[in-house]
């Protein structure tokens, strides 16, 4: 039994290509910021306005590889910091996400944190305060996260169950970003550049969100996201029918109560 | 459940109970022995309706009992609600001699019925076009049925059936481009703006119908071109309806069919048709113009809109101390179609009632009135929010149960132990009722169940156990790993089933208002019959408790089921027993209920509100921001104790004021009371996977 099993680190890609992102306001000075001051983020707006694009596109400026988790509620403490696995006759020690990330210095985002199990969240506590280490237990190791490490988290406030909120000890622990839809004309910019359709189109794709955002909390939870108007564009960039992409992309998308859809539908063909 | 058929004299009886305000003496025997042929389920139904019709009318209930075996013998179960349905609606509109008229001209309604499928009914489309309405624009109209299609710039009314065209789907689409049009109006300045008086200009013509009827279609060429910029679609649509537009308004389509054409031109136009002799030719699509009551809604809502704009602007100013003599009003800024208000330079930022007010005082006027940035006087005190008060005359000599503090928003403080609490038992109401509305609904019913047990069953397996049914492969690979590192294995190598412990209790609180008598109330009783069969299935921790009161001294809470009563006979005549009182004072009983919760040994406490409107009390007071205030300081209190609030409410209005009481994503507006029952299961579901 030798006293020092093998360690199997991922190797963790670094963002190459700049991914499109159109800042709305001071968010990536924000980041920069709090980059620089080793704080960590939490970003929190509706589903698909940009959060995740928003980190692809910090870690390909501040040039560090990126390390994204998607939480669920299975999501155990050893899925993030890691494991042993036993390679034929040997022992091999694997770093999960979180734990090479803070090797490597790394951008590591938790998206959808409230999914993950609560006693799961606490592991990053420590990493997130003024301590800025990870535990991991089974090796005895207390690793101390380098200055270009960052943690990210992003939740939607938008949801309803009371079981999934985010508890004040961890909240409490990050710069907080909020995100939302940009503005028309910003949004209009996007969904053209993003969806490959002429201004016109863009604009009456915002449009049409727009009349779909006024329904939130009267029949639909969500309004449409930008990214489901990127979804639309996409489609009539490659030749559907506009009226028709819309209708899948974004009002099949949003609600499958027949009355709702009915509702989406004639905001669709009021647009189109 | 027994299911089966009722004999003629258990139906008498129950006719009796449903009809004893019938001014007939007849007796219910021989209209019991029609319905003793049907099967149990039409027999439910017919008694449901018996009882509805009967609510606004006795003589309408009993005709509907006395016809209903004809009825069902040629009508399925759709057709008779419709049946029972348009004699209500009758009544409503044309009294108790129109509706029994209706109702007995069973072959009259089933050859309407059965002729005219190219009709298109309001009733059948109210729904979705209110949606489309609502989201084609950010200020609320509402829609209703009336005698011709007009607006009054707060409700939208169309014709209860459109048949001009041959089939159903073009008629349908008549009705959505006829409110979209309506929606224009109050959208694009048809009834003039601060600079424009359309009154002014149309009482230069002594021949006022005419004028207005010339108005109102050269109004719908201007607007249909007008909606043509942003919504192309639409505008493509109603142009398809209306066809080429005829000869008298070729010319009026040139000059006034331009995205950027504003009323004014349309009074200019107007005065060149005017002056010849031509009628104005009739449209398809475009509705009337009622000026005066367009006016008359508008003139009252900017006054009350002006108020609460310079309320609010007046306590933000207060807050800094600035208040005085000399100040500078604030800066309104209209930037990319967004209002800001600023003072000093510094950006003010008003609560959303009062930002919503400023939007739409700026959609009606197209600036805002000079007046709403006056300070409103020294300290928000409105000496007028102090009338109508007389409480204390009402005050009780009870003792209460407990007192509760009440947040005056204006003081910044508690009225201490202003709320006198008490608990009211609820008398024993009808043992048969959530029978009767299970056997009504059983198919909604089952699915409940079925949803619920599902979700109930979602058995977990959990990994790393002591013990368990199966060994954990990734557990057991783990240990080994560690042994062979020279770590200490891990013990805990098996998974094991178990059910998920939920630990929930969920509190409902139901709105006992004065406002929910008849539909919402009915709503109210059938929704808490589908929650309790779903939390049953469930197994959650749950009470029920209906509120109402009178002023501060008199506030009623009512037990319907406390958290250790199992759901059994007298809960069940409790439900029954739920009917419409007061008032809302909605902080009061918030604070109560947070604290029954806060007893129950649960991880996480939901307060679910069943609601029709904001919260309300006698004098005027407590309605309006006051109410609002104390209601949210309530939900935060409960907040800070662990208590999630949730409410789902039947108020069209409720966008205006549950973000600032519940959060954004904590509310959900029903549009229709009906929809309440269906709905309530499912959100609870929502709120709690």
């Amino acid at each position: 039994m030798s006293g020092n099993p093998r360690t199997l680190a991922p190797q963790l890609q670094t963002v190459e290509i700049e991914p499109y992102y159109q800042p709305v306001r001071d968010e990536v000075a924000l980041f920069e910021s709090a980059h620089r001051r080793r704080l960590p983020v939490l970003l929190k707006g509706p589903t698909g306005c940009g959060k995740t694009r928003f980190v692809e596109y910090m870690a390909w400026r501040l040039k560090r590889p990126l390390v994204t988790v998607a939480c669920h509620d299975d999501l155990t403490t050893a899925d993030l910091v890691g494991r042993y696995l036993i390679v034929g006759n040997e022992t091999v020690w694997v770093d999960g996400p979180l734990a090479a990330a803070v090797r490597a210095g790394a951008i590591c985002y938790l998206d959808e944190i409230v999914e993950a199990r609560k006693d799961t969240t606490v592991v990053i506590h420590p990493l997130a305060d003024n301590r800025r280490m990870l535990a991991i237990d089974k090796r005895g190791e207390l690793l101390a996260a380098p200055d270009d490490f960052m943690l990210v988290i992003s939740y939607n406030p938008g949801y309803q169950s009371v079981l999934k909120e985010i508890k004040p000890s961890t909240r409490q622990r990050f710069v907080a970003l909020e995100f939302d839809y940009p503005e028309a004309a910003v949004e209009a910019g996007i969904v053209a550049t993003e969806g490959g359709v002429d201004a016109e189109t863009a604009r009456r794709l915002v449009k049409l969100a727009e009349l779909t955002r006024n329904l939130k909390g009267a029949g639909l939870d969500e309004g449409a996201s930008t990214r489901l108007l990127v979804h639309a564009a996409q489609l009539i960039a490659d030749g559907v029918e506009p009226a028709a992409a819309c209708t899948a992309a974004i009002a099949r998308a949003l609600s499958d109560d027949p009355e709702m859809t009915g509702t989406l539908d004639d905001l669709v063909r009021a647009v189109f | 459940m027994t299911a089966r058929r009722l004999f003629s004299n258990e139906l008498e009886e129950r006719l009796d109970e449903l009809l004893f305000a019938s001014t007939s003496h007849r007796s219910a025997k021989g209209i019991a022995d029609g319905l003793e042929k049907l099967t149990r389920e039409q027999q439910e139904r017919v008694l449901h309706w018996v009882g509805v019709a009967a609510q606004s009318y006795a003589e309408v209930g009993y005709l509907v009992a006395s016809l209903a075996p004809r009825a069902l013998a040629r009508l399925d179960a759709a057709g008779f609600e419709a049946w029972v349905l348009a004699g209500l609606d009758a009544y409503d509109r044309q009294g108790g001699q129109a509706a029994m008229a209706l109702l007995r001209d069973l072959d009259g309604f089933c050859a309407a019925r059965a002729h005219a499928p190219a009709a298109a009914r309001f009733a059948d489309i109210e729904v979705r076009l209110a949606r489309f309405i609502q989201g084609l624009s950010g200020r609320a109209l509402a829609l209703s049925a009336g005698a011709f299609p007009h607006t009054d710039t707060e409700t939208v009314f169309l014709p209860a059936q459109l048949a001009s065209l041959p089939t159903q789907d073009e008629n349908r689409r008549l009705y959505k481009a006829t409110a979209a049009l309506l929606w224009a109006q109050t959208r694009y300045g048809t009834f003039g703006t601060a600079a424009v008086g359309i009154e002014a200009a149309l009482a230069r013509w002594p021949d006022r119908e005419r004028a207005l009827r010339w108005f109102a279609a050269l109004e719908a060429v201007r607007l249909e071109a007008v909606l043509g910029a942003e919504l192309p679609g639409l505008a493509a649509e109603i142009a398809a309806l209306r066809g080429p537009w005829p000869e008298g308004l070729r010319a009026a389509a040139e000059r006034l069919g331009r995205p950027d054409a504003a009323v004014s031109q349309t009074l200019t136009f107007l005065a060149e048709c005017m002056a010849g002799e031509a009628e104005a030719p009739m449209l398809p699509h475009a509705g009337a113009i009622d000026l005066e009551a367009a006016l008359r809604v508008r003139a009252a809502r900017q006054e009350r809109e002006t108020d609460i704009v310079r309320k609010a602007l007046s306590t933000l100013k207060g807050f800094g101390g600035r208040q005085g003599a000399g100040e500078s009003s604030p800066a309104v800024n209209l930037e990319g179609g967004k209002l800001e208000f600023s003072l000093d330079g510094e950006a003010l930022a008003l609560p959303p009632e009062a930002q919503a007010a400023a939007q739409s005082l700026l959609q009606d006027l197209g600036e805002l009135p000079p007046e709403c940035l006056v300070p409103a006087g020294p300290g928000a005190w409105q000496p007028t929010e102090r009338e109508g008060g007389g409480e204390d005359a009402l005050t009780s000599h009870r003792e209460p149960h407990r007192r509760y503090d009440e947040w005056d928003y204006r003081r910044r403080a508690y009225r201490r132990d202003w709320c006198h609490l008490f608990e009211v038992d609820l008398p024993p109401g009808d043992p048969d009722y959530v029978v009767k509305v299970s056997l009504r609904n059983t198919a909604a019913i089952r699915q409940i169940r079925r949803r619920f047990e599902m979700l109930r069953g979602e058995d977990r397996l959990l990994g790393r156990q002591p013990e368990g049914e199966e060994i954990d492969v990734d557990a057991l690979v783990e240990a080994a790993g560690d042994r062979a590192a020279g770590a200490e294995p891990e013990a805990r190598l098996y998974s094991r089933r178990i059910r998920c412990e939920r630990s929930l209790a969920a509190m409902f609180m139901v709105d006992m208002s004065g406002s929910t008598k008849g539909w919402v109330n009915d709503a109210e009783r059938e929704s808490l019959v589908m929650l309790c069969e779903a939390l049953e299935t469930l197994g959650d921790a749950y009470a029920i408790y209906g509120f109402s009161g009178w002023t501060r001294t008199r506030c009623d809470i009512y037990p319907v089921k406390r958290f250790d009563e199992a759901y059994d006979a007298a809960v069940r005549g409790r439900i029954a027993a739920v009917e419409a009182k007061d008032y809302t004072r909605m902080g009061v009983a918030i604070r109560h209920l947070t604290q029954l919760l806060e007893a129950q040994p649960a991880r996480h406490r939901l307060l679910v509100t069943l609601s029709d409107g904001r919260p309300d009390d006698f004098g005027d007071e407590y309605r309006g921001h006051y109410g609002v205030e104390d209601t949210r300081r309530a939900l935060q209190e409960a907040h800070e104790r662990g208590v999630r609030s949730y409410c789902v409410t039947i108020d069209r209005h409720g966008a205006d004021y549950l973000p600032r009481l519940y959060g954004p994503a904590r509310y959900t507006v029903l549009d229709d009371a009906k929809k309440l029952p269906l709905k309530v299961a499912d959100i609870y579901r929502r709120l709690t996977t």
